[in-house]
């Protein structure tokens, strides 16, 4: 028989120590020893609890993102406690006077049942559709802010394809959503859908057949895009998420230049307690802004469409605010369509809905990939751009938001033209113009802005800032002098990293690796990068603060790439 | 491209290398994190005692915010309501938002209050590492591939790779096949019993949408527009009538037959200038139904396709691209209408297979 082996009343990982003056944990002990030695919790507080986040309000887009999809979770669960995906007809027997006798589907009459019969079920439905659209709008703007400010650089170009199949689903998320009531507006929205799908060249009516069960509306739908709307893409986007948040604590956050911020460190708040404290309130606070809105601002009231019926339909009827635009485009488009022996090709459906979709987020995802090719920069980037830095980006960026923006006004041609009093042709007619005129528009435009701002920032670097000072000269010229600007301001308006045009067309890249299509990258580096204004080098800004006020129009002074020339013939005009 | 450029204005910026250093990036000295300004709480004491309070003061709030939700939930009867603001709010709605939607913005407030005002202040700096592995990891990292490569075989025994991909990439096959059954296949057989067929047929009386009474070309008057549905739709009940109410809703409209084309072809498909549409749109499907008495246009309000009833439907404005299909009418022996026929090519939107040579153009006889 062998003898007992001898038990160990301590741990040896037991970590004696002083008992500190402030309060806190004495020693790794108890509980959080116990799960240590099981999971090794130490380990994981060592590496993140006091990891440093930066701050900056454009941060918490994102986090807005999060939170409302959490509020999403939680109150998706509680509506699927009543919520009956059934297109079976029943006729309502319940408490809303009106639609007393009406035949309906068993998902429209439970959908009124949570919204007159459960307590709190109104005002959770609510909030629901309120976190949908703020989910999508607040995914939207983050992601509108790590394009301009350049987040999406190396390493970080696989996150934002990830945000970008976020976002894609999220529309996805949102459509099953709000189809699900089968409410008048909601059916009417789902006819379009059906339109949509039965568009697609040589698929398009298998396609129908396989996703209604056979015509429309078929009788199994809304069972089907319960699956979607509450496993399907919610499941998707837990695990997208997931790994947006792990490359994220991985990667560490971007943060904004500015001074002792570097490519290679990070400054701001510890996790611990500062950023759980601000990040876990600000849940709270997006949590209950969301429960007020759902308690004072009626969204879609399905009462008031009442039950679908594929014969009726009500005029201003628009979706959810981020499908507006594909709505938009499928109105103006012209009515196109190609009749090849006995075949149909609906251009007019298909190319502004199925492809537009597409082409949106096919041009997203390659974004950063076409930047890197351009540039060919290989470098890591934690230092986020100001957006008049890069100002050819930055006018992409806004012509993308103005193209977007005029297909999502199109979406609501009608009632531009009974608001306004205006003919709702002239309207259709104008946007199919506006959409390809206005992004042109606002490049050229954006682009002044920021070479403007650029210049500004090199006026303010080489002579400093006005100082309200006149000073008149002996012979009666009036000049103001400039009081130079502090080096912090120096230092974080100097962080760009800046490439110069393509001057020739190379061939291979600095590791003798042929470049692909060579003449079309020289040509788009020199329409990307040509008309940047050069910020200053070291020896420029020495020489320009030796001379303490209007600087002579050295060659070292000048520096802008494209109007050289111009800088000299305005300094010279100065003296 | 300014010829006059010189590179000495722009340093190294040419030059693009993985090595970060290679670039200067850093025309002025980095000054270090700005130095630590002390917030008024840390260093009035009042005003840090005032923030204090405040903090409590709101965590105190939630629960009584907490109680009184669950009074209302009890208390408050599901019919009452509050007007508020000239807006009727359900009471309970309100109520509960209200006194929830508090009590967890307040949590928040506090938690973000302490945070900013309480909480040290102190900016941390934390290293960054490069993302990727370190040469010597690296190494390691490509060693141990290489031994699992070497183990496994697959150098040796070539068809092992490919047998695996193989018999991965066949299994996806079954597995996609096993979704042959979401639906019926539109094949041409299908189609003709599905989409390309209503159940209008000739001898089909034309009755009122909502009351089924069948109607009379006397009942109609010049300009007037009456939604239609054929009689047997009544004889089907659930999703199987919403299938058909999809396709088979009309439009019937009373025109003055001197005001209209009527080319030769459809002379016999009206009753005195008493015209029948299909109600659902050639562009998505929408039922149309904004009527321009005047100009004899019907508008969709989905998309705002316009068709002009008045000229056998074609489209005149928007972006549907098929004339809306005309049903051809008559009358029986006791003066009420009746369809001809069912509809001469599809109704609803278009589809690959849909033959559109048929339907009608502007100018066809």
């Amino acid at each position: 028989m062998a003898r007992p082996a001898k038990i160990s009343t301590t741990s040896e990982y037991d970590v004696p120590s002083t008992p500190p003056e402030e309060p806190g944990f004495r020693q790794f002990s108890g509980f959080p020893a116990w799960l240590d030695e099981r999971v090794g919790v130490g380990k994981i507080v060592k590496f993140g609890l006091r990891k440093v986040f930066p701050d900056h309000w454009s941060f918490l887009l994102g986090e807005i993102a999060l939170y409302s999809f959490i509020v999403l979770l939680l109150t998706g669960v509680f509506l699927t406690i009543w919520f009956k995906p059934s297109m079976a007809e029943v006729e309502y027997t319940g408490t809303y006077q009106l639609m007393r006798g009406l035949p309906m589907s068993e998902a429209f009459e439970s959908a009124l049942r949570i919204s007159f019969d459960i307590r709190g079920g109104l005002l959770v439905r609510q909030i629901h559709h309120w976190a949908a659209i703020l989910f999508v709008a607040a995914l939207t703007a983050h992601m509108l802010r790590v394009f301009f400010t350049g987040a999406f650089r190396k390493p970080r170009e696989l996150n934002w394809l990830i945000g970008v199949g976020l976002m894609a689903l999220s529309l996805i998320a949102g459509f099953s959503g709000y189809s699900l009531p089968d409410d008048l507006l909601s059916g009417t929205g789902l006819r379009f859908v059906d339109g949509l799908i039965r568009s697609i060249p040589l698929i398009g009516t298998w396609a129908e057949f396989f996703v209604f069960g056979g015509e429309f509306p078929g009788s199994i739908l809304i069972s089907r895009l319960y699956m979607v709307h509450i496993l399907l893409i919610p499941g998707i986007l837990l695990a997208l998420i997931a790994a947006h948040m792990t490359l994220l604590v991985y990667h560490k956050h971007t943060q904004f230049p500015g001074p002792g911020r570097t490519d290679k460190n990070v400054v701001g708040y510890p996790l611990f307690p500062v950023y759980m404290a601000k990040a876990g309130g600000f849940f709270f606070i997006v949590f209950g802004v969301l429960i007020l809105m759902g308690a004072l601002m009626t969204i879609n009231p399905v009462w008031v469409f009442g039950p679908y019926n594929p014969a009726q339909v009500t005029a201003g009827s628009q979706p959810d605010w981020y499908m507006g635009w594909v709505e938009g485009a499928v109105r103006i488009m012209p009515g196109w369509e190609s009749h090849w022996g006995g075949t149909t090709w609906s251009w007019n459906v298909f190319v502004p809905s199925v492809l537009l979709m597409g082409l949106l987020f096919t041009v997203l995802g390659l974004y950063p990939f076409i930047e890197r090719w351009i540039t060919r920069d290989n470098s890591e980037h934690h230092l986020l751009d100001r957006p008049r830095d890069v100002p050819t980006r930055t006018a992409l960026g806004v012509a993308g938001m103005t193209c977007y923006a005029m297909f999502w006004i199109a979406g609501g041609n009608d009632i531009l033209a009974t608001h306004f009093k205006v003919s709702l042709n002239a309207v259709t007619y104008f946007m199919r113009v506006a959409v390809f005129v206005a992004p042109i528009i606002a490049f050229i435009v954006t682009k002044r802005i920021c070479l403007g701002l650029q210049r500004k920032d090199r006026e303010r670097l080489l002579h400093g800032g006005e100082s309200g000072v006149i000073d008149r000269s002996l012979i009666g010229g009036y000049s103001e002098a400039h009081t130079p600007i502090s080096q912090d301001e120096a230092w974080t308006i100097t962080q760009q990293r800046q490439f110069e045009p393509a001057a020739e067309v190379e061939t291979v890249d600095a590791d003798g690796q042929p470049i692909k299509w060579p003449k079309l990258r020289a040509r788009l580096s020199r329409w990307y990068f040509s008309s940047d204004v050069a910020k200053p080098s070291r020896a420029a800004l020495e020489a320009a603060h030796h001379h303490d006020g209007p600087a002579e129009p050295t060659d070292i002074e000048s520096g802008t790439k494209a109007d050289i020339l111009d800088d000299q013939l305005e300094t010279d005009a100065h003296r | 491209m300014s010829s006059t450029r010189n590179n000495d204005l722009t340093p190294a910026r040419s030059e693009q290398s993985d090595d970060d250093e290679a670039w200067d990036q850093y025309p002025v000295e980095n000054p270090g994190i700005e130095p630590h300004v002390e917030r008024y709480t840390d260093v009035n004491k009042a005003a840090g005692d005032r923030a204090y309070r405040k903090v409590i003061t709101m965590f105190a709030l939630v629960p009584i915010l907490a109680i009184l939700f669950v009074v209302v939930y009890f208390a408050v009867p599901k019919d009452a309501a509050i007007s508020l603001l000239g807006t009727d709010f359900k009471a309970q709605t309100l109520l509960f938002g209200l006194t929830g939607g508090l009590a967890v913005l307040l949590i928040g407030v506090a938690a973000v209050t302490w945070a900013r005002d309480i909480m040290g202040d102190h900016e941390i700096s934390e290293e960054r590492h490069p993302a990727g592995t370190d040469p010597a990891d690296r190494k390691d990292a490509l060693a141990m591939v290489n031994a699992g490569v070497s183990e496994s075989n697959v150098g040796r025994r070539k068809l092992l790779l490919g047998g695996l991909g193989g018999a991965l990439g066949i299994v996806a096959v079954p597995a996609i096949v096993l979704f042959a059954d979401m639906g019926p296949w539109p094949v041409k057989a299908v189609r003709r019993e599905t989409i390309e067929r209503t159940i209008w047929a000739e001898g089909v009386r034309l009755v009122n949408d909502v009351t089924y009474r069948p109607l009379k070309a006397s009942d109609l008057e010049i300009g007037q527009l009456v939604n239609a549905e054929p009689e047997n739709l009544k004889d089907l009940h659930s999703h199987e009538q919403l299938v058909e109410k999809a396709k088979s809703a009309i439009v019937i409209v009373r025109m003055d037959p001197h005001t209209i084309k009527i080319p030769d072809s459809r002379k016999d498909w009206q009753v005195g200038g008493i015209l029948a549409y299909s109600k659902i749109c050639t562009h998505v499907g929408c039922p149309i139904s904004l009527w321009e008495q005047q100009t004899h246009h019907l508008l969709c309000p989905c998309h705002q396709s316009t068709f002009d009833l008045g000229n056998s439907g074609v489209v005149v404005f928007g972006p549907a691209a098929r004339s809306l299909p005309q049903l051809p009418i008559t009358t029986d022996s006791e003066g009420y209408l009746i369809a001809r026929s069912g509809f001469t090519v599809p109704v609803a939107p278009s589809y690959f297979e849909r033959d559109s040579r048929n339907d009608y153009k502007d100018g066809d006889r």
